[in-house]
């Protein structure tokens, strides 16, 4: 796929893509206690990749992504399931939260929103990606 | 060891495994058949602690009731996860004999899982936001099983499946609303100690009608089952069947649940209705089968008109009638899925399921017409099937309950059903086939469609400790508080 973008777009997606990585994982780890979270960082990472999609065409942003959108849901999933697990394996009924150290906000529920992190970029990114394509 | 979670968690660890793996075919087909004889297991685990234990159930999260979400299983939900572990076996072990390569490229194994952890999910949760979730968890994973492949039937099947599926969901979810609001609970054994407490108002009846209307259209009773027969025959065969066998039966246990908790015995109008509906299904649905000239909408109509056999239970609420019932559904989930799966050999010998192309199968491949009869003459309830017990058992449930009607229209249904399957019988069996084939057929196709029959089989043998298990299970239904107490007071730990 080969659009013209202007210099604009692109100039601004090279400065905008770095910010809005790091807002989306700010985002995460800030929902610990605080509005945001998993599901909206991983929104605001989507949106980075679509705007990187935007300026360089399909083929950069999949490369950017550096893998397939259908691994990061498949990871996140784990990653999910496995917060929910962990618990039981220290005789704790399933999804109950365990802490390295509660003040540090390290800890299950972290692991959890990490796996709903990569979800939703896996998700989003699957249906952007598909929209393009056709 | 947490054994109620696993068979939510391991379904949805098979998924996530399954999109991680390549996706090469015969790779992708048996980490799904392996997910599913683990599932397997962990259901029988299951099912062997709460027949030991009575009741079992776990607090998510370790938070206590009804604070949390309580996952809870009795006697009925135990055998029904049983239930969906074998559907589940039979349905991604044909696989094995071909998926069609556009659905396997975009996750048909990872679907398939999850729509197993949705209805195990709906079995064994205690929470009925919670239940709710598990619909929409079913609902998304079978329409995009259904719409994958995108041919215009189907993409016209799918549509109303999910116009009308979104509705129910819609009415269940405002009903939660209401409940919430009057109540400030959803768990559903504190529920259970609100709402049969109260005075009977307009707020409980509003409530049971619209609980009755939102689980109809799920269960597909009269006259909300229109969905079902316009959209069931289009999906891969393989599809169809886990549709058939498990989706109409989540709505027909969530009646089940929610009825004999929240609403036990009153509103009296609620029972009436739900009587009504039930004799209205079953002839609608067996009267309907009469006149398709389709293998796979015989079969649609049949499990439309057999859905009132499941629901007469809880509607007549004695407890020989709700065994009737139970052992019915456990019945129909093997026969119904087996039929389906069948129907699968037709679409690969004719690539058609229209009867009058049908044929000559008992004369050329005698093994797969002698594995066809077992759920054929099962369903028709012809002695001593696993059909037959079943519907005898709901005969002398009905008529024990001194409802008479209900009976005659048991028996009278019977009979259309025989009519029906052997209709079905000598049109796709029996008879010379116009147009011969001469395609070969993989013996793998066979293994699912045995292992169910087998089930069939056993269930026939084995009627006496299963109706057992079912008067066990209606007993716990009928007397909620045992449910109550292992939820709220805590029951034995798994």
């Amino acid at each position: 796929m080969m659009t013209t973008t202007s210099l604009i777009l692109r100039a601004g997606a090279r400065v905008l893509m770095p910010l809005l990585l790091l807002f989306g994982v700010f985002l995460l780890l800030r929902g610990h206690n605080a509005p945001g979270g998993g599901f909206a960082g991983g929104l605001v990472v989507a949106a980075a990749y679509i705007l990187h999609f935007f300026a360089f065409g399909l083929d950069a942003a999949r490369r950017a992504l550096l893998t397939r959108p259908e691994r990061l849901i498949g990871s996140g999933l784990l990653l999910a399931v496995g917060s929910g697990i962990l618990p039981v394996l220290f005789g704790r009924p399933f999804l109950t939260s365990l802490w390295l150290d509660p003040a540090s906000g390290i800890g299950t529920p972290m692991l959890f929103d990490l796996g709903v992190f990569l979800v939703v970029i896996g998700v989003v990114l699957i249906m952007a990606f598909t929209l393009a394509e056709e | 060891m947490n054994v109620l979670v696993l068979p939510i968690a391991l379904p949805l660890f098979t998924a996530a495994v399954l999109l991680l793996a390549p996706s090469r075919p015969l790779l992708q087909r048996w980490i799904s058949f392996a997910g599913a004889c683990v599932l397997s297991i962990a259901a029988v685990l299951v099912f062997v602690r709460v027949e030991r234990d009575g009741i079992l159930v776990l607090q998510l999260g370790g938070w206590p009731a009804p604070f949390g979400i309580t996952l809870v299983a009795d006697v009925l939900a135990a055998m029904l996860v049983v239930a969906t572990a074998a559907v589940g076996l039979a349905v991604t072990l044909s696989a094995f004999s071909g998926v069609d390569p556009r659905r396997e490229g975009f996750g048909y194994h990872g679907l398939i899982h999850v729509l197993l952890m949705g209805v195990s999910g709906a079995f064994l949760t205690g929470d009925l936001f919670n239940l709710y979730v598990w619909f929409e968890v079913m609902l998304v994973a079978s329409f995009v099983l259904m719409a994958l492949h995108r041919t215009r039937a189907q993409l016209e099947a799918a549509f109303k499946y999910v116009a009308l599926n979104l509705i129910a969901s819609s009415l269940f979810l405002t009903t939660l609303g209401l409940l919430y609001g009057g109540t400030g609970a959803l768990n559903m054994a504190e529920l259970a100690t609100i709402l049969p407490a109260r005075e009977n108002t307009a707020y409980e009846t509003i409530l049971a009608m619209l609980f009755l209307t939102a689980f109809g259209i799920k269960a597909a009773m009269f006259p909300l089952f229109f969905w079902l027969p316009a959209s069931y025959h289009t999906p891969p065969a393989a599809v169809g069947a886990i549709f058939a066998g498990l989706l109409t039966k989540v709505g027909v246990y969530s009646m089940i649940r929610v009825f004999t908790l929240l609403f036990p015995g009153d509103p009296a109008v609620l029972y009436t209705l739900l009587l009504a509906q039930a004799g209205c299904t079953m002839i609608v649905g067996l009267v309907g089968a009469l006149a398709q000239q389709d293998f796979r909408r015989i079969l649609s109509f049949n499990l439309v008109g057999h859905l009132g056999y499941t629901t007469v239970g809880v509607a007549l609420g004695t407890s020989a009638a709700m065994a009737g019932s139970i052992f019915y559904i456990l019945h129909h989930i093997a026969a119904i899925t087996n039929l389906y799966l069948i129907s699968g050999i037709f679409l690969r010998l004719r690539h058609t399921t229209s009867l009058t192309e049908l044929g000559s199968i008992f004369r050329e491949r005698p093994l797969v017409a002698i594995l066809a009869a077992i759920p054929v003459f099962s369903l028709a309830g012809v002695p001593p099937l696993s059909g037959f017990i079943g519907k005898l058992a709901l005969v002398r449930g009905a008529f024990g309950a001194r409802a008479w009607w209900t009976g005659g229209i048991i028996l009278a249904v019977s009979l259309l059903t025989l009519l029906s399957m052997a209709r079905l019988w000598s049109e796709s069996f029996w008879k010379t086939a116009p147009h011969e084939d001469k395609s070969r057929l993989p013996g793998v196709i066979l293994l699912p469609i045995a292992f169910l029959s087998a089930i069939t089989v056993a269930m026939t043998v084995a009627a006496g400790p299963l109706y057992q298990l079912a008067m066990k299970a209606s007993d716990q239904l009928l007397n909620p508080a045992l449910y109550i107490d292992a939820v709220l007071k805590g029951g034995p730990q798994p």
